[in-house]
């Protein structure tokens, strides 16, 4: 266990712990996968793990959460993106290769990925 | 390290109960294939105590209560795979017994400021990474580097910060005069010695946050200047608080956040757990530091205050463990934050134990001078069977009885005293009409007698002469004249005792007989318990037209005390009955009666 011996180291390994208790703490960021019977069969699970492994690649501060099945089975694995009171924008038959690209764009540079878009709702 | 997890369950109040539900809850997990993306953290108290083992899922805030070993296969298919709740685990409204699945939609949390309990059930307490994940140590480093002790001292002093151990003296000022006392050696001691029944917070407090009362004390000790050893003391009930308080210092020191050179400071502070062997008058100033040097627990008298003259002779700083958990939060956001929260003269919040007669026993954290009625039934929910509130208690053995038409009470620590009880550490026993007051005043003298050290003779005899006077009534044998006595002798214990515990220990008998006189009145002149309590005044009786035969308090009674035909009018044979209420307490009817 290293020992602090100033301030900034404190500050340094706080800023490296927070991931660790990040889903308890505020964030504006919620990304929703879709995990209904069908959300899992196509393959919503792989999907998910690529989503968190991705976060976590690129640092970003965001929930991840799961939800039940919400109709549009044809179009799963559906993964919601809500950012602050921005609509929530929803992906469809997302795959664990297009997750890296969806990030990127969605996350890091704030630009919807429009083809991908199979919904959005307002508030 | 820990992994980023997308879900954290937060599971607290598991009391000793299920110890399985745990490695149950990680193996379905690892089953489900969910390990490294969901983590289990055992908290601390979350409050809710007597709905325990609770769980708060994060993030969403879903709320499940009474969790048990059996509901764990559903638990993690439906919330942590589908994402839905379990309804059948969500708290239920105690009146509308509605079910809220969301933590920060019940009630009893919502109507709360959880400031020094936040992240008590929030982070695993054995976790220094956790705490200073959470943002532990930052009013650490600020004070060390940024501040002088004079203007933590001041900080301290213009937020209002008073004791959260009962007498409620100016923390601040306390620490000023510790400051300016002569002495090359001084210390602060942290009183975890919580010995009031039914209070619990100082306990949880030290079991599910133990870093903020570190924290707090090497503030302070900077603050105080020359302080090299600070001590916790501990009351030996306390085991898990014992042992996390002792695994967050042993963090501690390694981190270099205790011990020498703390964070590259040069400042040196040292801080141990004392054990206390349980005896209540320990808690007192003078006795806990006589038990810390190794002495035998017992006050002395206070020409000096420990200000000046403490733990071995040398200027010391004692404060309630809540109080010192008080102290980054003050250094963090500041004085005037703090001072928002409270009244004119009580300042911050307040941890409170609801117990008794109350459907939310737990713990509690509110501003101070919200009501009583608020606490008691906004947030405690009411009294259970919807009978009548009669009195509240706090302040524990030395606090004193307010009566239900006090319920506006604003909760602070001038009004607590005008009413005749005082803030204690807060303790809350909740009572209802079944609720004898002689015999409550009875049953804390008895505690009191058993916990009086026996060195000056006020406390020693008198509480002894009080009890006696107070049994004698209580059985039925009591003479007016004794209301008199009873006051003389109350007079005398709160005068001339030496310590603070003899000094208030005529509390519970002044409060009931100032608010409740009518009932001893009942005791000694109609031979008569109007609560239906006191043995040897009452009799229990069918009430004929409320009897169905059910035959319930029949089959009940111990004693074969109760005869009659099934769907026939019961009843009860006086000579055999011993008036353990069990027939009362089953009757679905109300058809028993005392009288």
């Amino acid at each position: 266990m290293p020992r602090l011996k100033s301030v900034e180291e404190l500050q340094k390994l706080r800023t490296q712990l927070q991931k660790n208790i990040e889903s308890r703490t505020e964030t504006s960021t919620t990304i929703t996968v879709g995990m209904g019977t069908c959300g899992i069969a196509a393959g919503a699970r792989e999907v998910m793990q690529a989503i968190l492994a991705e976060l976590d690649k690129r640092d970003i501060n965001a929930h991840v959460t799961t939800v039940g099945c919400i109709g549009m089975c044809h179009k799963e694995p559906l993964v919601d993106i809500r950012q602050g009171d921005e609509p929530r924008i929803t992906y469809g038959n997302i795959t664990p290769a297009m997750v890296s690209r969806l990030i990127e764009d969605h996350l890091a540079n704030g630009q919807v990925v429009d083809e991908w878009v199979v919904g959005r709702v307002a508030g | 390290m820990a992994e980023r997890h997308r879900a954290d369950l937060l599971i607290s109040c598991l009391h000793g109960r299920y110890p399985e539900l745990i490695p149950t809850l990680q193996e379905e997990i690892e089953r489900r294939g969910l390990t490294g993306e969901v983590g289990v953290v055992e908290a601390g108290c979350r409050g809710l105590c007597a709905m325990g083992p609770v769980m708060l899922i994060k993030p969403g805030g879903l709320f499940y209560t009474n969790v048990q070993p059996a509901d764990v296969p559903e638990l993690v298919e439906e919330t942590l795979i589908k994402g839905r709740a379990v309804e059948r685990l969500a708290y239920k409204e105690p009146v509308t017994h509605q079910s809220v699945c969301y933590y920060e939609d019940i009630p009893f949390y919502s109507k709360q400021v959880r400031h020094v309990m936040h992240d008590c059930g929030m982070i695993d307490p054995q976790s220094i990474e956790e705490y200073i994940a959470v943002g532990g140590y930052q009013a650490l480093s600020k004070a060390l580097t940024t501040m002088t002790p004079k203007e933590i001292i001041e900080e301290v002093k213009k937020s209002g910060l008073r004791g959260r151990g009962g007498a409620g003296f100016s923390t601040g000022w306390k620490w000023e005069a510790t400051r300016q006392s002569a002495g090359d050696v001084r210390y602060a001691i942290a009183n975890g010695d919580e010995g009031d029944p039914g209070a619990f917070m100082n306990r949880s407090l030290m079991e599910g946050d133990p870093h903020a009362i570190i924290e707090g004390m090497v503030i302070g000790a900077y603050a105080i200047g020359n302080v090299r050893n600070a001590y916790i003391y501990v009351r030996d009930e306390y085991p898990l608080a014992v042992s996390n308080l002792n695994i967050a210092l042993e963090q501690a020191r390694e981190y270099g956040l205790l011990g020498e050179d703390i964070l590259g400071t040069g400042f040196d502070l040292d801080i141990k757990v004392v054990r206390g062997a349980g005896a209540f008058v320990c808690g007192e100033s003078s006795a806990l530091m006589q038990s810390v040097e190794g002495k035998v627990g017992e006050p002395r008298p206070k020409h000096y205050h420990a200000t000046e003259r403490g733990l071995w002779g040398q200027p010391t700083a004692l404060n309630n463990v809540e109080t010192w958990a008080n102290i980054p939060l003050i250094i963090n956001k500041g004085a005037e934050w703090f001072a928002s929260f409270g009244t004119e003269n009580s300042k911050g919040t307040k941890t409170f134990c609801l117990a008794g007669q109350i459907q939310n026993t737990g713990l509690i954290e509110v501003p101070m001078g919200i009501t009583l009625r608020e606490v008691i039934y906004d947030i405690g929910g009411g009294i259970p069977g919807g009978r009548e509130l009669k009195a509240v208690q706090t302040g524990g053995p030395s606090g004193g009885c307010i009566p239900a038409s006090l319920l506006d009470l604003p909760v602070d620590y001038d009004s607590l005293v005008e009413a005749g009880s005082m803030m204690g550490s807060g303790g809350m026993i909740v009572m209802d009409d079944r609720t004898c007051m002689v015999d409550i005043a009875r049953y804390f003298l008895e505690f009191l007698k058993e916990e009086s050290c026996g060195k000056c003779s006020p406390c020693r005899e008198g509480i002894r002469a009080m009890l006696e006077i107070l049994t004698r009534i209580t059985e039925g044998q009591g003479k007016m004249a004794d209301l008199e006595t009873l006051e003389t002798l109350a007079k005398t214990v709160q005068t001339a005792s030496l310590c603070g515990l003899g000094k208030s220990a005529p509390n519970p008998v002044i409060s009931t007989l100032r608010h409740f006189r009518d009932e001893y009145v009942a005791h000694i002149e109609d031979k008569k318990c109007p609560a239906g309590v006191c043995k040897a005044l009452i009799e229990y009786y069918i009430i004929e037209d409320k009897c169905l035969g059910c035959g319930l308090c029949r089959r009940k009674c111990p004693q074969g005390a109760i005869s009659g035909e099934k769907k026939e009018v019961h009843v009860i044979d006086p000579a055999l009955c011993i008036k353990c209420g069990i027939c009362r307490d089953v009757c679905k009817f109300d058809a028993v009666g005392v009288r």
